[in-house]
C-alpha cells in the first residue's frame, strides 16, 4: 500500500501561509533552492520499507529519517510503502512510485539491491539510493554507516556490566552487516573483560516476534546476562531481557530504552534524517553524482549513526571511559577492528596496527575471538 | 546437560502454550465434524484484539477476554459459512485466514509501536520450589497454567459428559445424530466458536505474554501447526499436550543447538520442528487412522 503525504492539501496550506507571511511582512521561502523553486511540480521521493514503520527497529529509524525530509522541504511529496517483501513485489512498488512521479527512491532493505538495479536500468532518470550492498551504477548508489562502531562502544559497557561473562546475541541472518555487529560487540567487551564469550542465535527471519522472544529466553538460560540483537523487530528481545532481569544493549533505535529501563546499558542507533535531507537536496540540485555510482560509507563521525544514551545501570566512570573511546574513533585515532585481530579459531586476521580495508569489513564472514561457534554457511 | 534439558523443556512449555490452545480448540471443532483451517486467522485476531484492548485499558486480563471474544467471532464466521451455508470447509477456513491477516494488519497498524502491560509472571506458591521441575513447570504466566488445566478439562467434557458424547456423535455421523434428535447445527456452532475462542487465547498468549508486542502476521504459521498436531494427537486433548510440548521443545532445542555454537545451518535447524511434525503425522496418522471422526471424511474425501 502506498500512502501519499503532503499532497494537494499542502499546496493550499502553503498558499495560505504565504498570504499570512506577506501580511506579517516575512520573506516567503517556499522552496530551498532556486532550481526547483521554478518548477511547478513537486519533487517526489519514495521510501520503501521491508517491515512496519513502527517496529522500533530498522524501519522505524528509516521512517524517522523520512519525517525529517518531509518537514525540511516545502515543495516535496513523500511516498512510503511498508511491509514490502524482498521479491519482485518491491520492483512493482518502485515502478508504481516512479509512475506517480518519484525521481528519488530509497529502497531501504538489504535484499532490495537487485530489484533496485533492475528498476534503475529501466529508468535512467530516477536516482535510487540503496542501504548497503556492493553494486552501483550511473543512477544507483549505496550508502551505509558503520553501526558496528557504536556496537563496539556498547561492548565496552557490556563487558563491564556482565557478571556471568556471557553475552547473548539474537540475529536474523548471517550477513556481513550482522557479523560486524556481533564481532564489534564481542571485541569491545573483551577489550575490557577478556573472559567474555558471545553466544549467537539466528532466527532466519527479519521479524518473527515469538522466535525472537524464545531465542532471548534460550540465551538467558544459557547464562547470558547481557542481550543484544540485529533483527528488524527488536522489542520482544528487549522485553524478554526486562522480564528476566538482564541487561540490554539496544540496536537500531535509542527509543528501545523504555522497554527495559532498569537493564538498559546503551546501544547503537541510527540517525538517518540528516543524510536523507542531504541526499534529497543534492538530487534536487541535480548533484546526484555526489551519491550515485559509488558506495558511500562512514562511521560515528558522520553523525548518521551513534551511541544511544546510557541507562542508569552504567556507572559514571564506565560512561566516561566509553565516551573517551568514542572521541578517539571520531578523531580518527582509533579504528574498530584494527590489529591485532584474531578470529575465533586463532587465525591472525590483522597484524598489530593494521587497519581493516573496505573489503575486509564488507565481506566479513568470520567470528572474532570470543564468539562461540562457526558462521553458518 | 541437566540445565540444557531444563531450558529446552521450559522453552517447549513457553513455545508450546499458544500451539496447545489452538490445538485444543481445533480438537473440539473437528470432533464436531468441522475442520477450521482458519485457526491461523483466529490466532491473529486474538493477538491483535487482545493487544489493542490491553493498550487502551492497561489490563492484560481484559485483553485476554477480548482475544477470546475476537477469536470466537472468527469461529462464528466460519461456522456460519460451513454449518449454515454449507460451503466448503477448506475454502472457508483459508479465506477466513487471509481475511483475518488483512484485517489485523490494517487495524493493528497504529499499535505496532505501543507498549503494554504484559500478562504477569506468577510462580505457583509451594509447587515452584519443587526440586528439578519446580521452576520448569511452575514459574510461568497464568495463560500457561490455564493451558495445563484446560486440556484435562476438555478431555473430561468430551469423553465423560453427555454434552461431549453429543458433540462427538455429531462429528461421527451427523445424520444419525440428527435423527436421534440432537441439535446438530447448534452443536457444531458451539464447537467451532469454542475452537475460535481458544485460538483467540492462543493469540493473546503470543502478543500479551510471549512477544509482548503486536506485529502483523505474528502467528508465523502456528495455526497450521495446530491443525497438523490435531492429527498427530489423534483428535485427543491429552495427546495434544504431548504434541504441543514436543513441538515447542524441538523449536527450543534448535535455538539451543545454535546458541551452543554447533555448526549446523540455522536454516536447516529451522525446518526441524516441521520435519518432526511430518514424521509424526506419517507414524501416527497411519497407525490411528480410525481415530478420525467419521464426519470429517466428507470434508476430505468428498463423501456426503
Amino acid at each position: 500500500m502506498i500512502t501519499q503525504t503532503k499532497g494537494e492539501a499542502m499546496r493550499k496550506t502553503i498558499g495560505l501561509w504565504a498570504l499570512v507571511a506577506a501580511l506579517v511582512g516575512l520573506p516567503v521561502v517556499v522552496a530551498d533552492t532556486p532550481a526547483h523553486a521554478k518548477m511547478d511540480r513537486k519533487f517526489k521521493v519514495g521510501f520503501v520499507y521491508v517491515g512496519p514503520k513502527e517496529d522500533y527497529g530498522y524501519n522505524y529509524e528509516h521512517d524517522r529519517g523520512r519525517k525529517l525530509v518531509e518537514s525540511t522541504f516545502k515543495n516535496i511529496e513523500v511516498m512510503t510503502a511498508e511491509n514490502i517483501p524482498e521479491t519482485a513485489e518491491v520492483e512493482r512498488v518502485m515502478e508504481q512510485m516512479i509512475q506517480r512521479g518519484a525521481t528519488l527512491l530509497f529502497p531501504t532493505s538489504y535484499g532490495y539491491l537487485d530489484p533496485a538495479f533492475n528498476v534503475g536500468k529501466r529508468h535512467p532518470d530516477v536516482v535510487l539510493m540503496h542501504a548497503g550492498g556492493f553494486k552501483h551504477s550511473a543512477n544507483v548508489g549505496t550508502y551505509w554507516y558503520y553501526i558496528y562502531n557504536p556496537m563496539y562502544l556498547s561492548g565496552l559497557a557490556a563487558g563491564k556490566a556482565t557478571k556471568k561473562n556471557v553475552i547473548g546475541f539474537v540475529a536474523a541472518h548471517p550477513i556481513p552487516q550482522t557479523l560486524q555487529n556481533i564481532n564489534a560487540l564481542t571485541y569491545g567487551a573483551r577489550s575490557v573483560n577478556p573472559a567474555v564469550t558471545t553466544h549467537v542465535i539466528y532466527t532466519g527471519e527479519w521479524c518473527n516476534p515469538g522466535k525472537g522472544a524464545e531465542a532471548a529466553n534460550t540465551l538467558i538460560d544459557l547464562g547470558a546476562d547481557v542481550l543484544s540483537q540485529h533483527q528488524d523487530c527488536p522489542r520482544p528481545v528487549v522485553e524478554t531481557a526486562a522480564k528476566r532481569g538482564v541487561f540490554s544493549v539496544g540496536y537500531h533505535s535509542a527509543d528501545l530504552q523504555q522497554f527495559n529501563p532498569k537493564g538498559w546499558l546503551t546501544g547503537a542507533a541510527w540517525n538517518w534524517g540528516k543524510l536523507y535531507v542531504q541526499i534529497t537536496r543534492d538530487v534536487m540540485d541535480r548533484k546526484a553524482d555526489r551519491w550515485v555510482n559509488k558506495h558511500t560509507r562512514g562511521g560515528i563521525e558522520s553523525g548518521f549513526v551513534d551511541l544511544a544514551p546510557f541507562g542508569s545501570a552504567v556507572p559514571k566512570d564506565v560512561q566516561q571511559m566509553v565516551q573517551a573511546k568514542r572521541k578517539e574513533i571520531v578523531d580518527g585515532k582509533y579504528v574498530v577492528f584494527q590489529g591485532p585481530l584474531k578470529d575465533n579459531k586463532g587465525k591472525v586476521l590483522l597484524k598489530d596496527g593494521d587497519k581493516p580495508t573496505f573489503d575486509f569489513i564488507e565481506k566479513m564472514n568470520w567470528y572474532v575471538e570470543g564468539v562461540v561457534g562457526e558462521v553458518p554457511r | 546437560m541437566l540445565a540444557m534439558l531444563q531450558s529446552v523443556l521450559g522453552g517447549g512449555i513457553r513455545a508450546g502454550t499458544p500451539i496447545l490452545y489452538a490445538t485444543l480448540g481445533e480438537v473440539i471443532s473437528e470432533r464436531a465434524g468441522v475442520v477450521n483451517l482458519g485457526v491461523e486467522g483466529a490466532i491473529l485476531v486474538g493477538a491483535c484484539a487482545g493487544f489493542i484492548t490491553t493498550a487502551h485499558t492497561q489490563s492484560p486480563m481484559l485483553g485476554i477476554a477480548a482475544a477470546a471474544l475476537a477469536g470466537g467471532l472468527a469461529g462464528l464466521v466460519h461456522a456460519f459459512m460451513v454449518v449454515t451455508l454449507r460451503s466448503n470447509q477448506i475454502a472457508s477456513g483459508l479465506a477466513l485466514m487471509f481475511l483475518c491477516l488483512g484485517v489485523t494488519s490494517f487495524v493493528g497498524r497504529p499499535y505496532v509501536a505501543v507498549k503494554i502491560n504484559a500478562v504477569p509472571q506468577a510462580s505457583v506458591p509451594g509447587l515452584s520450589r519443587l526440586p528439578l521441575v519446580g521452576t520448569l513447570l511452575f514459574t510461568h504466566d497464568v495463560l500457561v497454567y490455564g493451558a495445563y488445566l484446560l486440556a484435562p478439562l476438555i478431555w473430561l467434557l468430551l469423553f465423560h459428559t453427555k454434552w461431549g458424547l453429543a458433540l462427538r456423535a455429531v462429528g461421527e455421523r451427523p445424520a444419525v445424530a440428527y435423527a436421534s434428535g440432537l441439535p446438530t447445527s447448534l452443536i457444531q456452532y458451539g464447537a467451532v466458536v469454542s475452537g475460535g475462542v481458544l485460538s483467540g487465547i492462543a493469540g493473546a498468549h503470543l502478543s500479551l505474554a510471549y512477544a509482548r508486542s503486536w506485529v502483523e502476521g505474528m502467528s508465523n504459521g502456528r495455526g497450521f501447526i495446530a491443525v497438523a498436531l490435531v492429527i498427530f494427537a489423534t483428535w485427543h486433548p491429552l495427546r495434544s499436550v504431548v504434541g504441543a510440548v514436543v513441538f515447542g521443545a524441538v523449536f527450543a532445542l534448535q535455538l539451543q543447538i545454535q546458541a551452543r555454537g554447533v555448526a549446523l545451518s540455522p536454516y536447516f535447524l529451522d525446518m526441524t520442528p516441521y520435519l518432526l511434525t511430518l514424521v509424526g503425522l506419517l507414524l501416527m496418522g497411519r497407525a490411528r487412522r480410525h481415530a478420525m471422526p467419521e464426519g470429517l471424511k466428507a470434508v476430505f474425501e468428498g463423501v456426503t
